[in-house]
């Protein structure tokens, strides 16, 4: 170990080396552990006002958590459905968003590293790229005001004639998976497309060579090759999505709520940053089960996805 | 099944490169056909026009006398096997093996049971479990093959596939391949840059060289008598010495050059002569059909001085510097365990009967 530090700082020197040392360590205590710690100790707290923090009254509780499971104690119901509910529909709603991802970016990412040849692949690459230095908050409008009753896709089917009244595009969520869908398109086709690229063009054609229409050679050949860059973008789409705000906010049916807005709401409107840390880290801990599970029944490990 | 390739006038462009040009070739049924030449002589790309990844631009491929445009590799009769094997590593080798039947919609017991037996073939009997990077070079080579006989093609096309191993394994890989081509009777067409490997597996060699087959014939007549400057220099070590012909009688021609006149035989080609007086030519001689003139008479000798010599167990090799020649000229002669060395700088006088050099029209030869 003592060799291996020695070793760090002859390749480095001691000035650079001291720079990347503290540099990460400053990211990863300052900026991760830290307030991730803060937030766990304060989602067991009971909430008071901030001059009694610290204080006598500042306990230790499992209320918020009782809260998110059983709901407000005068409830009536049993547990607390309307948030779970919410937490339910937003966990299903993602791995729904991430599904459409893959079988989007699949295509795509296969096309970018087998097949485009030169410019055209970079051209493409580049109509991939560029649409997202547009903002976040820019792109949910725009969604808002293309699915809008009386928006561009609305007009377009209706003077087509397939559609006689315009359909609530927003009501039925179609606005907000598509919007999602497209929010974290690149961290899907990306990791797919290194993934496919590595692949040995021989072995596609000697899947061809041996009878196999296309769909078996993707199946039996692409895909398990590409799998950990398939589960890396899912984990990164899954978990992106799942913790979105702006697009659910924006585009998101007057009757469906995200999780995060539930979030949102505990530390904003009702001043209750206790109950918001714990909302959020039920979120976060769900996410990393969920993923965790994934990468098991896909048989990757983590190291895989890094690669 | 087996089935008989011909190649109908067939051209390949990329471009403005000629890849192949005006190729015709009737591979028979069941033979072991080799495709020669060095890199980027267009064999590789050949090849693929037969297994059909690569469509013509001009011509015709036949399989079994069937037209092949139009109809993809899955669909044809022909099972390649890779430069590189492509082996596919995420499944094990039954799996592999039995990837054809796979496809061809076989239960898992049968397609299991095939692939056992193919791996007993292929001498790797209860090896179907492991992962093919389990395996040595030449196990998944064999196993290459057994995929892709599983397949039951009626031609068998191999790319180059015994480049990656090391060379005694490549020997051993060769008997092991003209054994298993003659087990399965199948038409093989082999693609190769080795000349060894070209002349000890088949039984008949198409020389190439960028795009053109220079000749289609049986090992030994390739070795023999070469048809062309570039198949003489391209098979085989050669000695060559230009000239212009001064003389013909019959076969025999005589060829004036500055080392002397050589008296050599004329190859046809396509059953014409390719020589007349007055055309410029190359005579080729053979090392080991050199041979010193002390011995015996000669119709052609060469003098010259020894330059060096190697003694390599069974045979001499002796570097002569050979009077009106800048070239070195190559002398093998056998070790009888009487043979002594020349002197190295000593003035000698070797030579060769007319019937074992050979004189062709002046061409492109091989790169050295």
């Amino acid at each position: 170990m003592t060799n291996y530090w020695k070793d760090f700082f002859r390749k480095n020197g001691t000035a650079l080396g001291l720079f990347l040392l503290l540099s990460v360590a400053v990211w990863m205590l300052v900026m991760i552990i830290l307030p991730q710690l803060y937030m766990l100790d304060f989602s067991f707290r009971a909430n008071v006002p901030p001059p009694q923090w610290g204080t006598e009254s500042h306990v230790y509780t499992l209320e918020h958590y009782k809260y998110l499971i059983y709901g407000n104690v005068n409830s009536t119901d049993a547990f607390n459905y309307i948030d779970l509910g919410v937490f339910g529909r937003t966990i299903l709603a993602s791995i729904f968003v991430t599904l459409i991802d893959v079988c989007l970016c699949y295509p795509v990412a296969y096309y970018l590293a087998h097949v485009a040849r030169g410019g055209w692949g970079r051209l493409m690459v580049m109509s991939l790229i560029v649409p997202f230095w547009v903002n976040e908050l820019l792109r949910a409008f725009s969604f808002k005001v293309m699915f809008g009753a009386s928006g561009v896709i609305n007009n377009a089917l209706i003077s087509l004639g397939i559609l006689d009244q315009p359909y609530d595009f927003i009501r039925e969520n179609v606005a907000l998976y598509s919007g999602l869908s497209y929010a974290y398109i690149l961290l899907m086709i990306f990791p797919i497309y290194n993934a496919i690229e590595s692949l040995d063009k021989n072995q596609i054609e000697a899947a061809r060579d041996l009878g196999s229409p296309w769909w078996r050679i993707h199946w039996r050949v692409v895909i398990p090759h590409a799998k950990p860059g398939i589960t890396s973008g899912c984990t990164m789409v899954f978990m992106l999505t799942a913790g979105a705000l702006a697009a659910p906010q924006i585009l998101g049916g007057p009757s469906s709520l995200w999780f995060t807005q539930l979030v949102y709401k505990w530390f904003n409107n009702s001043a209750n940053w206790a109950r918001g840390s714990a909302y959020a880290l039920v979120l976060l801990i769900a996410c990393i089960i969920f993923v965790l599970l994934m990468m098991r029944f896909f048989k990757v490990r983590l190291g895989e996805i890094a690669r | 099944m087996s089935a008989d390739v011909q190649l109908e006038d067939v051209w390949i462009r990329f471009g403005d490169f000629v890849a192949a040009k005006d190729v015709n070739i009737h591979i028979q049924d069941g033979e072991f056909f080799s495709f020669l030449g060095p890199s980027g002589c267009g064999k590789t790309t050949l090849l693929r026009a037969v297994s059909g990844f690569l469509a013509p631009s001009q011509g015709k491929v036949l399989i079994g006398g069937k037209d092949m445009a139009g109809i993809g590799p899955n669909k044809r009769p022909t099972a390649l096997i890779f430069q590189n094997l492509a082996l596919f590593p995420l499944m094990t080798v039954w799996e592999n093996i039995a990837f054809s039947l796979e496809v061809k919609g076989m239960g898992k017991a049968d397609r299991r049971k095939r692939a056992d037996e193919l791996l007993d073939l292929i001498a790797l009997p209860n090896q179907g479990d492991k992962m093919v990077n389990e395996l040595s070079g030449g196990q998944k080579q064999r196993v290459a093959i057994a995929r892709a006989l599983a397949a039951e093609p009626d031609v068998l096309l191999l790319d180059e596939p015994l480049s990656a191993l090391d060379l005694k394994l490549r020997q051993h890989m060769r008997t092991e391949l003209r054994a298993i081509q003659e087990r399965v009777g199948i038409t093989f067409i082999y693609i190769t840059h080795d000349q060894g490997e070209a002349l000890t597996m088949s039984d008949n060699v198409a020389v190439m060289s960028q795009g053109i087959i220079e000749q289609v014939a049986g090992g030994n007549q390739i070795y023999d008598s070469p048809e062309t400057a570039f198949v003489a220099s391209f098979v085989g070590e050669n000695n060559h010495f230009i000239g212009k012909v001064s003389e013909c009688d019959g076969e025999t021609v005589s060829v004036e050059t500055p080392s002397g006149v050589l008296r050599a035989r004329s190859v046809d080609r396509n059953g014409q002569k390719q020589l007349q007086r007055g055309d410029d030519a190359l005579v080729f001689i053979r090392p080991e059909s050199l041979g010193f003139s002390d011995q015996r008479p000669f119709d052609n000798v060469l003098q010259g001085i020894v330059e060096r010599q190697e003694f390599e167990g069974n045979f001499w090799q002796v570097f002569l510097k050979v009077d009106g020649s800048d070239r070195v000229v190559t002398l093998s002669m056998v070790n009888d365990g009487r043979s002594v060395g020349h002197d190295v700088g000593s003035r000698v006088k070797v030579g060769c009967n007319a019937d074992l050099a050979v004189a062709l029209p002046l061409g492109p030869m091989a790169a050295e």
